[in-house]
């Protein structure tokens, strides 16, 4: 029988165009049509050895939601993904997909991987809004046992969501005034608009998760005392908030912000709508963001759309980049500026002592270090000054200390990362499971939330010997 | 949404508001504080917990109304809810015998220090209180004040209460005249609290002071409270708020809060005037 033609063109994900999407937030991709999802998924060649599931750290049925798309059962499909992923319309748009599940398709081989996140996406957003019918995966019988989910990022939203399926009651007990984590405070609306994400985490509580929101683990209780108070596990999905700053002369000026602030002042309190809005945000004309990664490139997109010129000031070279090429390459449309292999020494200030411009060197890559990547050497001599009113530091976070200082019985690496067992995710301390960022230091969404289920189903596993 | 069950001017534009809170009530120690939003577009604010309530699961926080957050709360009344309140934050105050310890409060921090009194009292402390206010109508909590306190002494700008001057000048003599003190504790406004530093350092006297820089989440998220204390950056949420008041640089400080001037002016004139 002669094979069917691989189809090799993969379907375009429309998108705002670079001079229309600087003046506002809203998404830069627009999303697939229903045609446009029809035909992409007509490109899975449904194939036996479904490397793509091994590939996803939810191990989402891929190729069964992909056929559901094909037939137009938008629906079906819709119930499959959820079987495994609460949080599609989440994966869909900020899941690194070239490194994941679309690597290791069998059409990666030609180049042309199915694009399963823009399915996936396109799925979710069809079926907006969380249905209680209970369709979604059959549901345990109620066990009477209690677990507590201490943050609500992607890792404690996905223990609870697998925990409650499991039959099991859970808490999740978050700091903020809204449940989400880095996807409410971090990742802009023009990523990952914030209705999607509370959509997702309504769905979530419909499945019998309890959101206890402005509770502050290490404060207003302890781990301890939530055994006391009759929770026979713990998950902590604290993440890795704590923003690293460079150490270096007037580094907390006035104007000089972390990445977090920023995109918090922006995402979190919408003070891109001041002063509708109640939190201030003053926006330079000339910014520097300085870093490479996911975090600077939002850092810098928002910015621009906030009105500013911006420039990315990166130690290394574009090609040792963390951020995903995507963004990068949205970032360039965008018009924002990179100088690369140039790392900041100092910053200068004006005489209302605010900041006024980033002193800079010039960089060479060396040899490898640890992580592989060449390592950066300053060029004698090459020191220059960057001009700007608003500079973000972008050099990535670590968990903050307020676990640590309340949690007697838990061990910590020297990062202030908490040790699990990385199959399971279980710590030094009895009944008490962690995954995601705080595990591992910053990392992805859904490596995260790959975390929170291994977890469930090991705490899941330890309720039934209690 | 928490609700507040009092209010009461204590005077002009300083008020003390009771808010049901019953999970911070228990937790709730001296020095710490609580970071709230009036309502869903609002901003998040930090202010200390002037008192608290286990039994019937309140916390107290006393304000001083400067700009639009803390004009949409004077306007609530008994009975009104408030979307946010989370807490406790940030470390107690370091409570212990020291011998005798002197707490000095300006403006609104007369409040801020009673718990702190209270404890030092209880600690075994001779407690030593400075109040300095600009004029006597500013004073409030002489009584409750005086019954933890040892010594009680007032200073007003005018002279019109207690002895013309400011508030260091009080503490400033009694070192001179060689009086012993072990500790002083300062709160109130940043210049308050720098000259405060600036008077004790001479004697060496270990001297603290809670910094209140501007936040955002209080949990060591945002950076936005970062503090430069011994050429270290510290962050005044869950390292502080209090610092070691000789080791901090007051002028990056006071530039780091004026921050937002203009925006906080123009909020508040649409705050004043919806309208327009
Ligand atoms: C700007 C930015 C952009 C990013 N872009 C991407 C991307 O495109 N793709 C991708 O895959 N990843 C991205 N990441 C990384 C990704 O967001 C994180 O790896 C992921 O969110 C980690 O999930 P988590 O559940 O471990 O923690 P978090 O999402 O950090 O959630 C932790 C939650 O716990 C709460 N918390 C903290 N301390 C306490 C406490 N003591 N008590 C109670 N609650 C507490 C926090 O408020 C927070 O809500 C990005 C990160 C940032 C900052
Ligand atoms: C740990 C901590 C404890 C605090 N405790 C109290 C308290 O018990 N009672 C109280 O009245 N205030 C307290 N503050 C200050 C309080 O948070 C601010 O007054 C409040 O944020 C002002 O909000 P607003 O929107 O009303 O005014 P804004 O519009 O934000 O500001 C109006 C004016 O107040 C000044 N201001 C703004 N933020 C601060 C600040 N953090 N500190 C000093 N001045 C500021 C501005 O420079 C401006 O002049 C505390 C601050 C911190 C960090
Ligand atoms: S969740 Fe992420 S890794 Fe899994 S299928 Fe979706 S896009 Fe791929
Ligand atoms: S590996 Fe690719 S082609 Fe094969 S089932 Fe998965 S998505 Fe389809
Ligand atoms: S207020 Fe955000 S880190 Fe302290």
């Amino acid at each position: 029988m002669a094979k069917a033609k691989i189809d090799l063109n993969r379907v375009a994900m429309p998108k705002q165009e670079a001079g229309a999407r600087r003046q506002n937030f809203s998404e830069v991709a627009t999303g697939y049509t229903a045609e446009d999802a029809k035909r992409e998924a007509s490109r899975c060649i449904e194939c036996k050895a479904r490397n793509c599931v091994a590939g996803c750290p939810v191990a989402i049925d891929i190729p069964e939601f992909i056929s559901a798309v094909k037939t137009g059962d938008f629906t079906a499909a819709d119930e499959i993904i959820k079987r495994t992923n609460a949080l599609p319309g989440i994966c869909g748009r900020v899941c690194p997909q070239e490194s994941q599940c679309e690597a290791v398709c069998t059409l990666a081989k030609k180049k042309a991987p199915v694009a399963i996140g823009r399915l996936e996406r396109f799925v979710a957003d069809w079926e907006p809004g969380y249905r209680l019918k209970g369709s979604t995966g059959a549901k345990a019988p109620k066990s009477c046992k209690k677990v507590a989910v201490i943050g609500s990022g992607p890792s404690g939203l996905t223990c609870a969501a697998e925990l409650a399926r499991l039959g099991h009651s859970v808490t999740i007990f978050e700091s903020l005034h809204v449940a989400g984590g880095v996807l409410m405070y971090g990742i802009p609306e023009f990523r990952l608009p914030k209705t999607i994400v509370q959509t997702e985490i309504n769905f979530v509580r419909s499945l019998g998760v309890e959101i206890v929101l402005n509770a502050v683990a290490g404060k207003t209780f302890t781990i301890d005392e939530l055994f006391k108070d009759g929770f026979q596990a713990v998950f902590l999905g604290t993440g890795a908030g704590l923003p690293l700053f460079l150490n270096i002369e007037n580094e907390n000026a006035p104007g000089v912000y972390s990445a977090n602030e920023f995109l918090s002042r922006v995402n979190l309190m919408k003070a891109y709508h001041f002063p509708e809005f109640d939190t201030p945000l003053k926006v330079g004309k000339e910014v520097a963001v300085v870093g490479g990664g996911n975090v600077a490139m939002d850092a810098a997109r928002s910015a621009v759309r906030l009105g500013a010129r911006v420039t990315v000031v990166y130690r290394r070279g574009r090609e040792e980049m963390p951020a995903r090429l995507e963004e990068v390459e949205n970032a360039e449309e965008e018009g924002i500026n990179f100088l690369f292999l140039t790392n900041p020494i100092s910053f200068q200030v004006n005489d209302q002592k605010w900041v006024s411009g980033m002193t800079c060197q010039k960089m060479s890559l060396g040899d490898p270090d640890a992580s592989g990547r060449r390592r950066p050497v300053p060029v004698g001599g090459s020191e220059f000054t960057l001009p700007c009113d608003m500079a973000i530091v972008a050099l990535g976070t670590r968990p903050n200390p307020l676990i640590a200082r309340s949690a007697p019985g838990l061990a910590f690496a020297s990062a202030g990362t908490v040790i699990a067992d990385e199959s399971t995710g279980l710590t030094r301390k009895a009944g008490v499971w962690a995954g995601g960022d705080i595990v591992t230091g910053s990392a992805t969404v859904i490596s995260a939330m790959g975390a929170g289920k291994a977890a469930a189903r090991d705490i899941d596993r330890y309720l039934a010997s209690l | 949404m928490y609700s507040i069950i009092s209010t009461e001017e204590l005077v002009p534009r300083v008020r003390v508001y009771r808010i049901s809170a019953p999970r911070i009530a228990k937790k709730a120690a001296a020095g710490q504080f609580v970071i709230l939003r009036v309502d869903d577009n609002g901003e998040r604010i930090p202010l200390t917990i002037a008192d608290w309530d286990v039994v019937e699961g309140s916390v107290s926080v006393v304000f001083m109304e400067v700009g639009t957050t803390t004009t949409k709360l004077s306007r609530l009344k008994a009975g009104d809810t408030i979307s946010d309140i989370v807490g406790p934050l940030g470390n107690a105050t370091e409570i212990d015998n020291f011998g005798t310890v002197c707490l000095m409060a300006g403006g609104f921090a007369t409040a801020t220090i009673m718990p702190i009194a209270r404890a030092m009292k209880a600690a075994g402390n001779r407690v030593i209180t400075i109040v300095g206010a600009r004029n006597k109508d500013l004073l409030f909590w002489r009584e409750r004040l005086s019954a933890v306190s040892d010594e009680l002494i007032i200073t007003t700008d005018d002279g019109s209460a207690g002895r013309k001057g400011v508030v260091t000048e009080p503490i400033k003599e009694m070192l001179e005249r060689g009086e012993r003190i072990d500790r002083v504790i300062a709160i109130g406004p940043s210049i308050m609290m720098k000259f405060s530093a600036l008077t004790t350092k001479p004697f060496g006297i270990k001297t603290i002071v809670s910094m209140n820089p501007i936040m955002i989440d209080g949990t060591g998220m945002c950076g936005c409270c970062r503090v430069s204390v011994a050429g270290q950056t510290r962050f005044a949420c869950v390292d502080g708020p209090e610092f070691d008041a000789h080791a901090i640089d007051w002028d990056n400080f006071m530039a780091r809060q004026r921050s937002y001037i203009e925006e906080e002016k123009r909020s508040l004139e649409i705050c004043r005037c919806p309208s327009g």
